[in-house]
């Protein structure tokens, strides 16, 4: 029974124990629900698996199965976002404690519930469970945002070097708490339309809607919803990264933008979407997407910078090359970083041009094309948040040595290899015809298979190891569950 | 330009002889390649990268089959109601209209092409035909493009992906693909084709209709599940494709009517109405003009996407001069 309890008690009350079972969810549901589409389908493993798993897919009802899956996977990485902020911020007890327990519960009701309503027949006390999940992780945004209210003079910053108001406010933690804040009002605008459910809303995917000249407010409000909380995932992440690699730096100045930019994105962009600014809800975005990315910026300098700084410490007169290999030297800090820059040319450098040429080029495509290519833009900026957060759990469960630089290269390159794939298939009318495409197509899409294939054996690997020292007496589990990540910031 | 190529070469030969006399480049290379497991991957990644390269031949043979369908024929979808788009919605029509059993061939194609050109009706423009359109009304929407009264492209006549030819006076069906969808017709010359024999392109209402007939709410034009054998969409393993070189390619209009072609077993997979290829095969041209919009819609997915795009309401969408191989038309008429 102790064997058990003390299991349990690492796996649903140490943040790193919470992390795991969250990312070995989610390697589980990827790699099973990702055999059902693509060129798993192609190559007949869809059959395969809705026969052994006796699962019920209705074709009328596919965009709602695919936006529950969505939805499934976003709050259990929403729920590890939550357990690294509440690992990596002061925070009272009782706050950390109600958020995780609320989130966890939520989150693996979404998950559960919402899948088993979505895949297999409809039990309509099914669907309410996965609404119950979805409720718990509200309120557990509402806690966490009380928890992280910075203006709380226990949480003000005394040491000069990092970000903070005259008065001592601690930036870094005001926007923490302007995302938490954002985070939860923009859910609502994901909430409401799905209120209406069948009552004068009916499930879409915007993708599909796109080149409609009109819409409804609730397809507005539901467009807008899926690029704020993406985008808001983004942000958190970033912010998640620059506290564990302990953002700070002198030029103060560099600090405020890099800090303000979260709430810049936030409060003058995406929500415009939704209301009567929609016909310059794109102009808004611009003016807050640019600073942060300005914002990211900052972080990939202070970051790279620091690494080198580190790496050569102890070498007189560094040359670049031993400063190149000082950058390079810890792909799990490495990583982090760089995902955000190549993030540039896979998603933001390619979004801008689509922006910019949107008439001229990509709606002559046919819509079909243009679904391609938008599908693939938030595919691979969800995979990058996936990316760095494998990346920051490598350290997290404290990989060294060969093992580390093994572990973190693979991720770094085989996800690179299959965004840079997805981002030539997903421009490809740009440089190729339909009728000649056919090699090009199946060249990209060996190199996406084999780069997320091998991304999801490397982190099966990890999810066996870490399930076999669970078995141990003494195994790595047991100094993990005492410790916390705020004593590991770097 | 000439001289400045060969002295580019010459310099970059000498160069790298000289490195490889020195053993430089060889050094290198055994650096980065130290282990045999490097070598086998870059060599694998290099081929796989080359594939991409690949010429292709769009002109491979293909098998010819005859269905034993009449693409002349048409089909009369009877007045009253029916359940229209993904969520069923009541939708009627209140009159009788009938439309093409097949998508038009190829052949029907070529020989409206030879007629209207010698008849002036459309006309050569440089590498494309061209035929009078009287235009859109222009409502100043958002994204959308002015479609004044004039000539619009009809076919190109220079596609190698195009299944006719063109001599400078005379269209021709090449060998084989007489009973294939006509493909590479931009919507204005679905329009025209339509038109000019009297008869118009179906609205959408009318095309969702003729495809799920009016008894439930299928999802197909055969029922609820798709399988392989029901139509041609991507990867759909039919005689005509091949993904490892050209990819997916039409097949004959009527093809899936249960026949067995060689070892090849087709479902007979007509709509209710007994229409042939309402999904798969080419996106057919909606005739629909919405106020605002300058796309026309397209329906009945293709050979070159996956299955749940194959299903009715499914929406494709392009500006009217769009043309492609994977997309083509039907027409409907009042009885």
């Amino acid at each position: 029974m102790q064997f058990i309890k003390d299991r349990f008690n690492y796996l649903f009350k140490s943040t790193k124990g919470l992390i795991l079972v969250a990312i070995a969810l989610i390697g589980l549901e990827t790699a099973l629900f990702g055999m059902l589409s693509g060129p798993m389908a192609e190559f007949g493993v869809r059959d395969v698996i809705v026969r052994v798993f006796k699962m019920d897919l209705i074709q009328a009802e596919r965009e709602g199965r695919i936006i529950i899956l969505y939805h499934s996977i976003a709050m259990a990485v929403i729920a590890i976002e939550t357990y690294m902020i509440t690992g990596l911020l002061k925070m009272k007890e009782f706050y950390k404690t109600a958020v995780r327990v609320l989130i966890t519960v939520g989150y693996l009701f979404a998950m559960i519930f919402g899948m088993g309503f979505a895949y297999w027949g409809h039990n309509w006390a099914l669907h309410g469970l996965y609404i119950a999940g979805l409720t718990l992780i509200f309120f557990a945004g509402v806690l966490l945002t009380i928890a992280l209210w910075p203006w709380d003079k226990n949480y003000y910053q005394s040491d000069k070097s990092y970000a903070r108001t005259k008065s001592g406010v601690d930036m870094e933690r005001a926007a923490f708490f302007a995302t938490a804040l954002t985070t939860v009002i923009s859910a609502l605008f994901g909430a409401v339309p799905g209120s209406y459910y069948s009552n004068g809303f009916e499930t879409f995917l915007a993708e599909n809607v796109i080149r409609l000249p009109e819409k409804t407010a609730m397809q507005y409000s539901v467009i807008g919803h899926l690029h704020i909380m993406l985008a808001l995932i983004a942000i958190m992440l970033t912010l998640i990264i620059g506290r564990w690699l302990n953002f700070k730096g002198n030029p103060a100045q560099d600090r405020h933008a890099a800090d303000h930019s979260r709430h810049h994105v936030i409060n003058l962009g995406v929500w415009g979407v939704v209301t009567p600014l929609e016909p310059i809800a794109h102009m808004i975005i611009y003016v807050g997407a640019t600073p942060a990315m300005l914002g990211a910026l900052m972080l990939v300098i202070f970051g790279w910078d620091k690494f080198i700084r580190e790496g050569v410490a102890g070498i007189q007169k560094p040359g670049s090359w031993q400063k190149f290999k000082a950058l390079l030297h810890d792909p799990l800090r490495f990583g982090p970083l760089w995902q955000m820059v190549f993030m540039n040319f896979t998603v933001s450098g390619i979004g801008i041009f689509y922006a910019v040429r949107l008439d001229e080029i990509f709606r002559m495509w046919p819509h079909r094309e243009e679904r391609i290519e938008l599908t693939g833009h938030w595919h691979v900026l969800s995979a990058i948040i996936a990316t760095i957060i494998l990346l920051y759990y490598g350290d997290v469960i404290g990989l060294k040595g060969k093992l580390r630089k093994l572990y973190g290269w693979a991720i770094i390159l085989l996800s690179d290899l299959a965004f840079a794939s997805v981002t030539i298939f997903e421009t490809k009318r740009l440089f190729i015809s339909e009728a000649t495409q056919q090699p090009l197509v199946n060249t990209v899409m060996v190199l996406m298979d084999f780069g997320l294939g091998m991304l999801l054996v490397v982190l099966a690997m990890v999810m066996v190891w870490r399930l076999l020292d669970l078995f141990k007496k003494k195994g790595r589990w047991m100094a993990e569950a005492e410790h916390e990540l705020s004593e590991e910031v770097k | 330009m000439k001289r400045a190529i060969i002295v580019s070469l010459r310099g970059a030969f000498f160069a790298t002889k000289q490195s490889l006399r020195t053993g430089r480049l060889l050094r290198a290379w055994s650096r980065y390649a130290r282990s045999a497991r490097y070598s086998t991957i870059a060599l694998a990644m290099t081929l796989v990268i080359l594939a991409s390269c690949a010429p292709m031949n769009l002109n491979a043979p293909a098998p010819v089959y005859d269905t034993g369908v009449d693409p002349n024929a048409w089909a009369t979808i009877p007045a009253g109601s029916f359940l229209e788009g993904q969520f069923d919605h009541p939708a009627s029509i209140d009159y009788d209209y009938q439309m093409m059993v097949t998508d038009v061939t190829v052949a029907q194609y070529v020989d409206f092409l030879n007629k209207a050109l010698a008849d002036g009706t459309l006309k050569v423009d440089g590498d494309r035909i061209v035929g009078y359109y009287p235009g859109d009304e222009f409502h100043g929407a958002k994204h959308e493009i002015h479609i004044d009264a004039g000539d619009y492209i009809i076919v190109p006549t220079n596609d190698p992906a195009s299944r006719f030819t063109f001599g400078g006076n005379k269209f021709t069906v090449k060998t084989g693909w007489e009973n294939h969808p006509m493909t590479n017709v931009s919507w204005f010359g679905a329009w025209t084709y339509c038109g000019y024999n009297g008869w118009r392109l179906p609205t959408e209402l009318e095309w969702e209709k003729a495809a799920r007939g009016s008894g439930d709410d299928r999802p197909f034009p055969w029922g609820y599940d798709i399988a392989r054998n029901n139509a041609n969409f991507y990867s759909s393993r039919d005689p005509f494709e091949d993904m490892s070189a050209f990819g997916s390619r039409t097949t004959p209009v009527g093809f899936y009517n249960g026949q067995t072609y060689g070892s090849y077993v087709t479902l007979n997979s007509a709509s209710p109405y007994g229409l042939y290829d309402m999904a798969g095969n080419v996106w057919q041209w909606i005739g629909d003009v919405l106020p605002g919009f300058s796309d026309r819609f397209m329906h009945g997915g293709s050979k070159d996407i996956y299955d749940m795009d194959l299903r009715i309401w499914v929406r494709n969408s392009a500006t009217p001069t769009y043309y492609s191989p994977g997309v083509g038309f039907r027409c409907a008429r009042n009885p």
